[in-house]
């Protein structure tokens, strides 16, 4: 009899601190466990640019800017189940605390009025830059998520709990001391 | 315990004295029924709605509803903790809560209610309203992100204090917090850290300054036990215990 298929996992950082991703590698040796039964598609531990076809979908961060939007929706289109791993993908986090400041004055005190700048310096336009947003976004907002595991990081044991929960088959429950908003 | 003087909740007979609401008889007997806006030591307001209960099939807030003889009450059911995780969503997309940077993170009821009723998610769009923060008092931060409106401080400042010193102003949603000055700010008035009103915040408005964190994370009011595991610190007191 073959072994079952392996489940495909995607992950990514949108506007994050690849914190939840350190968190993810919190698990330490359990990572090994989870590797019999998933592999990764997309994500920073590959290196893959793009992602195919996957089971599982997780996303750090809030959506900042314009490629934020595509990377999201590229997940969307191709993951059965989208997680919102973290505090900035939950409710927009931290980079979310600029959203009562308008943008243009943010970039002008950064690259304009701030003291000790070049003479010179400009608000950058280059067009590689993706576009920021007005206002940053939690995922929800964007596209549909399946399932939202709070926390600035959640902890390596609320991802371990979260995931094998989800492997096993059961809605996950992360229960008192795993469920955490800071 | 004679029928007269007990009601059922959730299958639990609970006694109760003459003059209790269902949420003080259910506390004292040992039941915690979520809430925000109730204190022991301050009258029922009624106003957060978290401690809604069935009472005879109608819903009613348990904070407000003086216990009677026979009464049916359902607190734990399905249907009464999924309108409970609304109402906690709600309160969580109108303000700014972001628990990371917040030093009343471990010891704020908002939180600790979301944890137990396993909110995860915000569902809504949030609001993310501009709400500066007032740091002119020497002692004492207001942090308006967070308010929920409890009218906790208000009514602690009022009723205990004598010094009206908070308010709320404005319809709706852009009801908010207000301080009793003519320039609006906390240092403008007669407020002090030993204020009763500095004592009762549920969330992380009114903050004592440089004694932010103090608490190390596992160790904090909230850590070790969900708040239901905490009915003890939310039993009745007496009139006279009252400070």
């Amino acid at each position: 009899m073959n072994a079952p298929r392996k489940l495909k996992v995607a992950t990514t950082s949108l506007a994050g601190c690849f914190g939840c991703h350190m968190s993810f590698l919190d698990i330490d040796e359990r990572l090994l466990d989870l590797l019999e039964f998933i592999e990764f598609d997309r994500t920073p531990l590959t290196d893959i640019k793009h992602c195919g076809p996957c089971d599982i979908g997780i996303i750090e961060g809030g959506v900042c800017n314009a490629e934020n939007v595509c990377v999201l929706r590229e997940f969307r289109a191709n993951c059965k189940i989208l997680i919102a791993l973290g505090a900035c993908a939950v409710n927009g986090g931290l980079p979310a605390q600029r959203n009562h400041l308008d943008l243009r004055d943010i970039l002008a005190a950064v690259y304009v009025t701030e003291e000790g700048l070049v003479p010179g310096t400009q608000i950058p336009n280059d067009p590689e830059l993706p576009l920021p947003l007005n206002q940053v976004h939690p995922i929800h907002e964007v596209v549909n998520i399946d399932y939202f595991l709070p926390g600035c990081p959640p902890s390596g044991d609320a991802i371990w709990k979260f995931l094998t929960d989800l492997l096993t088959g059961h809605t996950p429950r992360l229960g008192h001391g795993l469920i955490r908003y800071d | 315990m004679s029928e007269s003087s007990s009601f059922i909740l959730d299958d639990q007979e609970i006694p109760f004295m003459p003059g209790q609401s269902v949420m003080q008889a259910a506390l004292a007997a040992g039941v915690f029924i979520p809430h925000l806006c109730y204190h022991p030591e301050f009258r029922p307001h009624g106003s957060c709605k978290l401690c809604t209960v069935k009472i005879n099939g109608r819903p009613a807030t348990s904070c407000t509803t003086p216990a009677a003889a026979g009464m049916e009450v359902e607190s734990n059911t399905p249907e009464i903790l999924d309108k409970r995780r609304t109402l906690l969503q709600m309160l969580l997309v109108e303000g700014n809560h972001f628990c990371p940077s917040c030093e009343k993170s471990g010891f704020c009821m908002l939180q600790a209610l979301g944890y137990e009723l396993g909110v995860v998610a915000p569902r809504f769009s949030l609001l993310y309203p501009a709400r500066p923060v007032d740091a002119s008092h020497p002692d004492v931060l207001l942090d308006f992100n967070r308010c929920i409106l409890c009218e906790l401080c208000i009514r602690a400042s009022t009723e205990v204090d004598g010094k009206f010193v908070f308010a709320l102003s404005g319809r709706g949603i852009k009801k908010h917090l207000v301080v009793n000055a003519e320039s609006g700010k906390l240092a403008d008035t007669n407020f002090s850290l030993a204020d009763k009103a500095a004592q009762v915040c549920p969330v992380g408005v009114i903050l004592p300054k440089r004694k932010g964190f103090a608490v190390p994370i596992g160790q904090r009011r909230f850590d070790a036990a969900p708040i239901s595991a905490h009915v003890d610190e939310f039993k009745p007191v007496a009139p006279g215990e009252r400070p």
